[in-house]
């Protein structure tokens, strides 16, 4: 049903495809979020290419399968390119993009499109859905499911988010794991100068989590910590991934600035010029520049 | 106007000392047999366990009811993911707090992810008495009926709360079901017929159709009655499903009446009165005459007195259809 997990290598190279399909389908596109897909495409390449989670893309509802909760949906171009390799739908479906009568649209729409476990773009909700199945799962003893929940950093400004962190510690929810992209932007600028999210593991261990810190980039700490996930039985956990908004693409990188567009769309300084940046942002990713590598040696 | 006899309303209709008793409690015991009934329903509770009526179903199914504490977005949200897992939640708080405060909760993770979540708003309308505004929910009507994927329901009495309550528990999609605080006037029996989209035509008459929800129908039946003095011949529907709304039965009525009054413990903008004046315009527009609250905010009081100042009561319907069917003659 599903290959073998790739080894760091493989998966390095995996990542790499990933963030190509990001750049490309965002120009195509014309619009949509360049940082996010690409600070969270190793975490991803991950999660279905280590196998770190059970999935089966033939047999999208099937009752064991782990879930996948994307609460930040705007950074749906990571999920699709992803679920495009793992083979949920035609590769050449990416094209389609934001188009009019696409599968893919804009933010995730579950009704569209086989494989997506929830509706979002709204921010701040998904963890109370990822917390409703996580209860809901642990009430009839179904013990395999695992649920992710993936939410951004900014979105724990959210009220309701809180709520939910409250909702799953008071209940133990250890079948639940929340996967944050610490990257630190939002689209008004830096979270800690928009409203400062510090100090953040502190609070989640005040709320009963238990609390894992990594670096999103090593492949080696996400495995790693996806299992203490699912060893953990007294609490949900959380996985607090240091990322790199924008990571591979050099002009990129940490700057808030590219949070929200798309390559071509906006001269923004430091960055080539407006009709050269998916070709430039491309050739990065395709010669690897020995930098993505040289990270995981 | 003309007691429609296969709508078997209570016989008592008409006396005194008609019983009364709370909406909210037909769905405290519809909820507890459609627990026994599916093992599937689930209950949620935000702090209001008692005055929502849960208490029989959480105290039958410990199991099945889940406490979330004050955090009505997390209530509607977690329910959708309880939904996502084979779930059938039923998720309670005041209508002022669910809807009013997680309506784009529900508009997302429910209507539009398509999640069979139940919402029910207790505490609806001026009737809530002395709490005042805050806590009087008017709003909840329109903001449910603009949503697509979602029904509305709002029973009239205890009795069709239980009904509805067992009918919804049985659909797959999501709903809202707005209940009353104060006692009601029951108005029906447990003969009488209910279905979810189904107007129910409760009295025949031939000069105007009266067209009310919740509290209001046993107003606009009072007032119905009071009305024949005057020669003026009521058709009295109970429209409890707002959304889809039984434009078959209503247009019907109109088509013979040529008239329509609306009633409506809630705001006569956006509810059912909006609603219908919405079909008249597309279908057969037509004098009508919205009765509910015109653009204002509650306050405290007892029912009685709040009634009258907000023109809500069976005195306002007999008014409104007098000014109404004078227009013709």
């Amino acid at each position: 049903m599903i290959e073998q997990p790739l080894d760091i290598k493989a998966l390095e190279l995996k990542a790499d495809e990933i963030r190509i399909d990001i750049i490309t389908m965002l120009t195509h596109a014309g619009s949509g979020h360049s940082a996010g897909p690409l600070g969270m495409a190793d975490i991803f390449t991950a999660l279905y290419f280590a196998r770190l989670m059970n999935y089966n893309p033939k047999n999208p509802d099937w009752q064991e399968r782990d879930r996948l909760v994307l609460s930040n949906g705007h950074i749906n171009p990571v999920l699709y390119v992803t679920m495009a390799h793992a083979g949920y739908f035609p590769h050449s479906e990416l094209k389609t993009l934001r188009q009019f009568g696409s599968r893919l649209q804009g933010h995730p729409e579950r009704l569209r499109l086989p494989g997506l476990e929830t509706t979002s773009g709204p921010l701040g909700s998904g963890m109370s859905q990822a917390a409703g199945m996580a209860y809901g799962l642990r009430m009839d003893n179904q013990k395999k499911p695992h649920i992710f929940c993936l939410t951004s950093d900014a979105e724990i400004q959210e009220g309701n988010y809180w709520e939910a962190v409250m909702f799953a510690g008071k209940n133990k929810l250890h079948n639940l794991c929340a996967i944050i992209d610490r990257n630190n932007i939002q689209i008004d600028g830096f979270t800690e100068d928009v409203m400062p999210l510090e100090p953040l593991s502190m609070k989640f261990q005040a709320f009963n989590w238990h609390v894992l810190e990594i670096d999103g980039h090593n492949f080696e700490e996400i495995a790693s910590a996806v299992g203490q996930a699912r060893a953990i039985f007294e609490k949900p956990t959380v996985i607090i991934a240091h990322t790199i908004p924008g990571k591979g693409v050099d002009f990129m990188e940490n700057d808030w600035r590219w949070h929200g567009t798309p390559p071509g769309k906006s001269d923004i300084p430091g960055s080539p010029p407006v009709s050269d940046q998916a070709k430039v942002a491309l050739e990065e990713l395709r010669t690897l520049k020995g930098k993505i590598r040289s990270e995981h040696q | 106007m003309n007691i429609n006899k296969t709508q078997h309303l209570n016989p008592q209709l008409f006396q005194k000392d008609i019983e009364m008793q709370p909406i909210r409690k037909g769905f405290g015991e519809g909820l507890l047999e459609a627990g026994k009934a599916d093992e599937s329903i689930v209950a949620l509770s935000a702090d209001l366990t008692e005055s929502t009526q849960m208490q029989p179903f959480a105290e039958a199914f410990p199991e099945r009811f889940i406490e979330i504490g004050v955090a009505e977005q997390n209530l509607v949200t977690v329910g959708s993911g309880l939904a996502a897992v084979g779930k059938q939640p039923f998720v309670t708080s005041y209508a002022g707090f669910s809807p009013g405060r997680n309506w784009e909760q529900i508009r997302t993770t429910i209507c539009l992810n398509d999640r069979n979540v139940k919402i029910v708003g207790s505490h609806a309308g001026v009737s809530v008495g002395p709490d005042g505004a805050t806590h009087q929910m008017l709003e909840d009507i329109g903001l449910m009926r603009i949503l697509p994927n979602m029904t509305v329901v709002v029973p009239a009495d205890s009795i069709e709360a239980k009904k509805a309550t067992l009918a919804l528990a049985k659909t797959q999609s999501p709903a809202y079901l707005r209940l009353a605080r104060e006692k009601t006037a029951i108005v029906l029996t447990d003969n009488s017929p209910f279905l979810i989209g189904k107007a129910q035509v409760l009295a025949e008459g031939s000069d105007v159709t009266i067209v009310a929800c919740g509290p209001m129908v046993y107003e606009a039946l009072v007032a119905a009655h009071s009305l024949t003095k005057h020669h003026v011949s009521c058709e009295v529907i109970n429209c409890a499903t707002i959304k889809p709304l039984d434009a078959e039965t209503i247009l019907q009525s109109a088509k013979k009446t040529g008239q329509v009054i609306t009633a409506e413990e809630g705001q006569a903008a956006g509810g059912l009165g909006g609603a219908v004046a919405e079909l008249l315009a597309d279908k057969l527009p037509m004098p009508m005459h919205r009765i509910g609250v015109q653009d204002r905010f509650g306050q405290s009081g007892e029912v009685t007195q709040l009634w009258h100042e907000y023109g809500l009561d069976a005195h306002a319907i007999m008014q409104a259809a007098i000014k109404i069917t004078n227009r013709g003659r």
